[in-house]
């Protein structure tokens, strides 16, 4: 894991700092909205903790969980509170090669975010750029575009990503290149769709008789106010990025054994359950719960707030 | 209409041919069978005779023109593994998702209809806030993890329910099907339940946006002043209205359940046919992975295509629009 990963796993929780006067205060009139929610306030400091945990796991987690040295099979399969020879308490239990719950997780919560925000904001980037291109040019190209869009959105994610996968193969890049596949007509369809609207408007008539160069006019004029409704989007999708990339890894077809995400954590521990031994799978499951409603709960507010249609 | 009708089938024909060269090329150029079906320890020769057999020695569109030429014959050819026909494998195990997937449809519609029209009907009461929280924890639980907690709650602990098969089942139509016996039932419900929960929050979700917003239309209020009992309001005039929109979603929800159901059926061991793909995909089973997505393209596009002349049919607005 690099640093630049690290970055913008913390990204969206720090709120971006604005110089100008009149954009301050439309960010605290914002802010204030969004903050009227104690469940999507929640949701947003929920996240934000999970986010630096995952980032800080190499420094707070009581082991390192692939360092084959402080893990000792004699510790294999604890149960939570139970401790180990030399005294450490796995207040989560251990696993089948003796780790440490809580570390196995924090360092799974790494890569689950990493293939979650990075491939939401990467199929954020292509499928904006389409959508904002094809209403802005219109014609051929634009009915081109939005036909492919339709086809992609037509077929069910888990489908599309599995049958990827399948003949890609594991790893982490595969993954994060199929949820990108998967993912990038939403944003398309959105932008698009905006930018339909927006382009009427004079701002883009002034631009347009100013002969801007058409980038100047895509990228300034008409991306800025296209935005809302991506900013929706973005964040339901790295839930949902996060969720398929688990369960593409479940299914034994996500990121390699090397690097396991907490879906591959889960899959691991699938075997105990029958046998009782639920907190392998158990506990993965339950933090990959929290960060996903956490993530909803604040998207599901920012909808609310940014829908034009409430506005008024 | 004719005209429109024409193009859109056409269209339709389109993406299957354009899906059918994709999933080809996808299957042929970058899994290699020959590494996984045939032994390490086999001889040249063996080698050359099983390539020469499968075919595997011939150029790639000579390969797609016997595909698409033995397809519309309805042979995708044989499976690795099991050495029948892929399609009929895949058919054979239609029954089983089918029943799968009609029964977590209904459960989706049976329970979030009504709680989505109490959660429009009373937005500010503690109960639909509860029922909102609860389906925003309903599509953020990912199904294989619910699977799991069911199966460790209601088979091992509790005991109550079997966690994994068909159970018993009963033959109709030279069909097994597990929906008509007790024990079949028993051995559905946890798999429908886990498949369901997904469909229920957006059935819930979808009726209760469309119960706020119809309520404050002119008719509703109208269908009031009447002095209309306001069981028939709601009943009627309410329901009528939000039904257009959740049916047709709806029938797209049953490919997509059908597509989910892969998840379900690996964690309950559910004989179905996604059950059978997750299994091709890991010894790369190639005729089965074909004839399993054509047949899900095929699904798609069929059910898209319905929806669309539903659509047509029922909302005038659409049919004048595609006109022009």
């Amino acid at each position: 894991m690099s640093i630049g990963a690290d970055t913008e796993l913390s990204a969206p929780v720090i709120p971006p700092s604005v110089s100008k006067r009149h954009e301050e205060s439309a960010l605290r009139a914002f802010w204030q909205q969004f903050a009227s929610s104690k469940l999507a306030l929640t949701g947003l400091v929920v996240f934000g903790m999970i986010a630096v945990a995952a980032v800080l796991a190499p420094w707070i987690a009581p082991q390192n969980p692939y360092d084959l040295t402080q893990i000792s099979i004699m510790d294999s399969r604890l149960a939570p509170g139970e401790t180990s020879m030399d005294g450490y308490t796995y207040w989560l239990g251990t696993d089948d090669q003796g780790r440490d719950m809580v570390s196995a997780m924090l360092y799974g919560l790494r890569i689950s975010l990493l293939v979650g925000v990075g491939s939401a904001v990467l199929a954020c980037i292509f499928g904006s750029c389409l959508g904002l291109f094809a209403g802005y040019v219109g014609g051929w190209v634009e009915s081109l575009i939005m036909r492919i869009v339709d086809l992609f959105l037509s077929f069910p994610a888990i489908l599309v990503a599995l049958m990827i996968l399948a003949f890609l193969g594991n790893g982490v890049m595969n993954v994060v290149l199929a949820i990108i596949v998967v993912e990038w007509a939403y944003y398309s369809r959105a932008v698009r769709g905006t930018a339909l609207v927006e382009r009427q408007r004079e701002y883009i008539e002034a631009a347009e008789c100013l002969v801007l160069p058409p980038r100047r006019i895509l990228f300034r004029h008409l991306m800025p106010n296209c935005l809302p409704p991506l900013i929706v989007i973005a964040t339901m999708q790295v839930a949902r990025a996060i969720s398929l990339e688990a369960t593409l890894s479940f299914l034994g077809l996500g990121v390699p054994i090397t690097e396991p995400s907490l879906g591959l954590l889960i899959a691991n521990g699938y075997q105990y359950m029958l046998s009782g031994r639920y907190w392998i799978s158990f506990y993965p499951g339950v933090a990959l719960l929290i960060t996903i409603v956490s993530i909803n709960l604040v998207g599901d507010h920012l909808r609310d707030i940014l829908n034009p249609r409430n506005q008024r | 209409m004719t005209t429109w009708l024409l193009r859109r089938i056409l269209q339709a024909l389109l993406i299957v041919g354009a899906m059918s060269v994709t999933v080809f090329v996808a299957v042929n150029v970058i899994g290699d069978p020959v590494e996984v079906l045939i032994s390490p320890e086999a001889t040249q020769e063996e080698r050359a005779r099983l390539i020469a057999s499968l075919g595997l020695d011939q150029p790639l569109w000579k390969q797609y023109l016997n595909f698409v030429s033995d397809a519309l014959r309805g042979s995708l050819g044989n499976s690795f593994v099991y050495n029948e026909p892929a399609l009929g494998l895949v058919f054979s195990r239609l029954p089983a998702t089918l029943e799968l997937a009609v029964l977590a449809l209904l459960i989706a519609i049976l329970v979030g209809i009504p709680l989505g029209l109490y959660a429009g009907l009373n937005p500010d009461s503690k109960a639909s806030k509860t029922i909102m929280a609860g389906s925003i924890l309903g599509f953020s639980l990912p199904t294989f993890w619910v699977g799991l907690v069911m199966i460790m709650v209601f088979a091992v602990q509790l005991g109550w329910l079997p966690s994994s098969g068909r159970g018993q089942t009963v033959e109709v139509f030279g069909v097994r099907w597990s929906f008509l016996t007790a024990d079949g039932l028993q051995h559905m419900l946890l798999p429908a339940v886990n498949l369901a929960l997904f469909k229920l929050s957006m059935v819930l979700r979808l009726t209760r946006a469309g119960t706020r917003e119809t309520l404050s239309m002119d008719f509703v209020k109208f269908a009031r002043a009447k002095g209309l009992k306001p069981a028939r309001v709601i009943g009627v005039h309410v329901l009528k209205n939000i039904m257009i929109p959740i049916v047709t979603v709806l029938g797209l929800e049953l490919g997509s359940l059908i597509a989910f159901a892969v998840v379900t059926e690996t964690i309950f061991d559910w004989p179905g046919m996604g059950k059978l793909i997750v299994d091709s995909i890991y010894v790369l089973d190639r005729p089965v992975i074909v004839a399993y997505l054509m047949m899900i393209v095929l699904l798609f596009v069929t059910l898209n295509l319905i929806v669309d002349i539903l659509y047509s049919v029922l909302d005038p607005r659409v049919r004048l629009e595609s006109r022009t």
